[in-house]
């Protein structure tokens, strides 16, 4: 499903966040990105989306290089990822509805059909009764929650969260540990980050551990 | 197909929604374009009509014929036989030198100053209606009238409509460049209204992105709006025109009341109506698409 052949990524300035990594990643697996801050987390998964590109080596997603992908085939990959946000990404202009319809919209789904979806991902993360109000309004749970929700609402093969429980404190944090375990039952391929190794002790999955931008073995 | 037309409908909507969420703004966007606008088509209708009468003088060719005043009743008579039976010429009118003066006195009110006069100063003349109206042909029968006997002097009275028509042209020219001064106005203010646009929804622009909007989802709404504020700014446009026209042309029918012309200025026609439409629509929707196009790649998620 994903395949990482001996990536680097420098950043302008000279700064190595990552140092010549592999691995793969099955369809269907729940994966654990874990490490201090500044291991490289963040730009393992950027560069999954296309938001960052590698230096050196080679990406494939679902059978597609990511690495060397033209511009106007990047909004079609994104459209099979679920991205969850740190810093959630919530634009509050709108509705907790209208959020979480925005990439219906963009794919050109029938109205009446993403209402549905819709209410049913707001439901998976029980937001439903919330779906009029503003995002100003919610708790950091409660937008962590809608980020999974428009994250979802496409039914993405693969969801990619950057510490989705960075700034919880720990019953919503193992709320949305069980929302992603729900996923990971119906076959949905998961990346997970978190510097926060006791919650993911709980669950079961391959880890992959960072450290100064290189894998540990 | 439908989602397609769908979600265009709903990019219409959304940019209508974002019109009336800053009122005074847009209706302020609105008016500029319409005044920029309104400038040159006004003058240009202005032109028009004042074409539209000189070539109706063109049209219907008139020469003055004034005799020598030592013409006897006889000669004037032979003269006017003559005219008669001239191959080029549809209608002789005679008038009197009598009935000249009697006319100046009563058009002109000078009625002390030609009544303290001791004889009539006025020839008599004869006003004939050529079957010709070409300016070549015209000329080449006062010419031929002019080696008459007993002419004092042959006039084309259509020879001033030609100059008017040559300073049209040049009026008509000088609008062109003033709309094609505005119209880059026009391509700024969209562009500027655009820019801002984009810098105030960069957030929502890049959550796009991230989702998976292609460039073209996210161009079409500011496309929509530039191609929208272009026809509402046309139809200010439209709308400040024809009622100044109404207004002018109330008052300008009590000042023609006073002289013999009946003269109107003509109100847009549908055609004209259209093009201005059109164009200002054009100049919105190019603006908008300037303005995408320098800033939107600027915008990429990190």
């Amino acid at each position: 499903m994903i395949q990482f052949n001996q990536i680097c990524k420098r950043y302008p300035g000279g700064y190595e966040a990552l140092k010549n990594v592999s691995f793969e990643v099955a369809e269907g697996e729940m994966i654990f990105l874990t490490g201090h801050s500044g291991a490289g987390k963040s730009t393992l998964l950027k560069l999954i989306a296309a938001i960052e590109h590698p230096s050196a080596g080679s990406i494939v997603v679902k059978g597609q290089n990511v690495s060397s992908i033209q511009s106007g085939a990047l909004p079609y990959l994104r459209r099979n990822l679920g991205l969850i946000f740190q810093d959630h990404k919530i634009l509050f202009d709108r509705s907790v509805f209208d959020n979480v319809m925005l990439p219906l919209r963009i794919c050109g789904f029938d109205h009446r059909e993403s209402a549905k979806r819709v209410r049913a991902a707001l439901d998976k993360v029980g937001l439903l009764k919330r779906e009029k109000n503003n995002p100003i309004g919610l708790s950091g749970g409660e937008q962590q929650r809608l980020c999974i929700a428009r994250a979802i609402v496409n039914r993405p093969s693969i969801l990619l969260a950057d510490e989705p429980t960075g700034n919880l404190d720990a019953d919503y944090a193992s709320d949305i540990m069980g929302i992603f375990k729900s996923f990971h039952q119906v076959g949905v391929t998961l990346l997970i980050s978190s510097h926060d190794e006791s919650i993911l002790r709980r669950f079961k999955g391959r880890v992959l551990a960072l450290k100064k931008g290189e894998l540990c073995p | 197909m439908k989602s397609w037309l769908v979600s265009h409908a709903h990019v219409l909507l959304f940019t209508l929604r974002r019109f009336f969420t800053t009122p005074l703004s847009s209706l302020l966007n609105i008016l500029v374009i319409g005044i920029a606008l309104s400038l040159p088509a006004g003058v240009y209708l202005l032109l028009k009509s004042v074409q539209n009468l000189a070539e109706q003088a063109v049209g219907s060719p008139q020469i003055s014929i004034f005799l020598n005043m030592d013409a006897s009743k006889d000669e004037v008579a032979q003269i006017g036989k003559q005219l008669k039976q001239h191959a080029a010429i549809n209608q002789v009118k005679f008038v009197p030198r009598d009935q000249a003066l009697e006319q100046l006195k009563q058009t002109t009110g000078l009625t002390d100053v030609i009544g303290g006069l001791t004889q009539n100063p006025l020839p008599d003349a004869y006003v004939i209606y050529p079957k010709v109206s070409d300016a070549q042909a015209l000329e080449a029968l006062r010419d031929e009238l002019q080696k008459w006997p007993k002419l004092e002097h042959v006039q084309l009275d259509s020879a001033w409509a030609h100059k008017l028509n040559a300073m049209l042209k040049f009026g008509l020219l000088a609008v062109l460049m003033l709309t094609i001064l505005l119209s880059f106005a026009l391509v700024a203010i969209t562009f500027n209204t655009i820019r801002l646009q984009i810098l105030t929804q960069r957030e929502e622009i890049e959550v796009s992105k991230l989702i998976g909007a292609t460039n073209a989802f996210i161009r079409r709404p500011f496309l929509y709006f530039g191609l929208l504020q272009g026809l509402l700014g046309a139809g200010a446009a439209w709308l400040i025109i024809t009622i100044s026209l109404y207004l002018l042309n109330n008052s300008l029918s009590e000042l023609t009341h006073l002289y013999v012309s009946s003269f109107t200025l003509h109100l847009p026609s549908v055609g004209e109506s259209f093009t201005l439409i059109l164009f200002s629509a054009y100049l919105g929707w190019l603006g908008a698409w300037l303005s995408v196009a320098q800033h939107l790649w600027k915008i990429e998620p990190r």
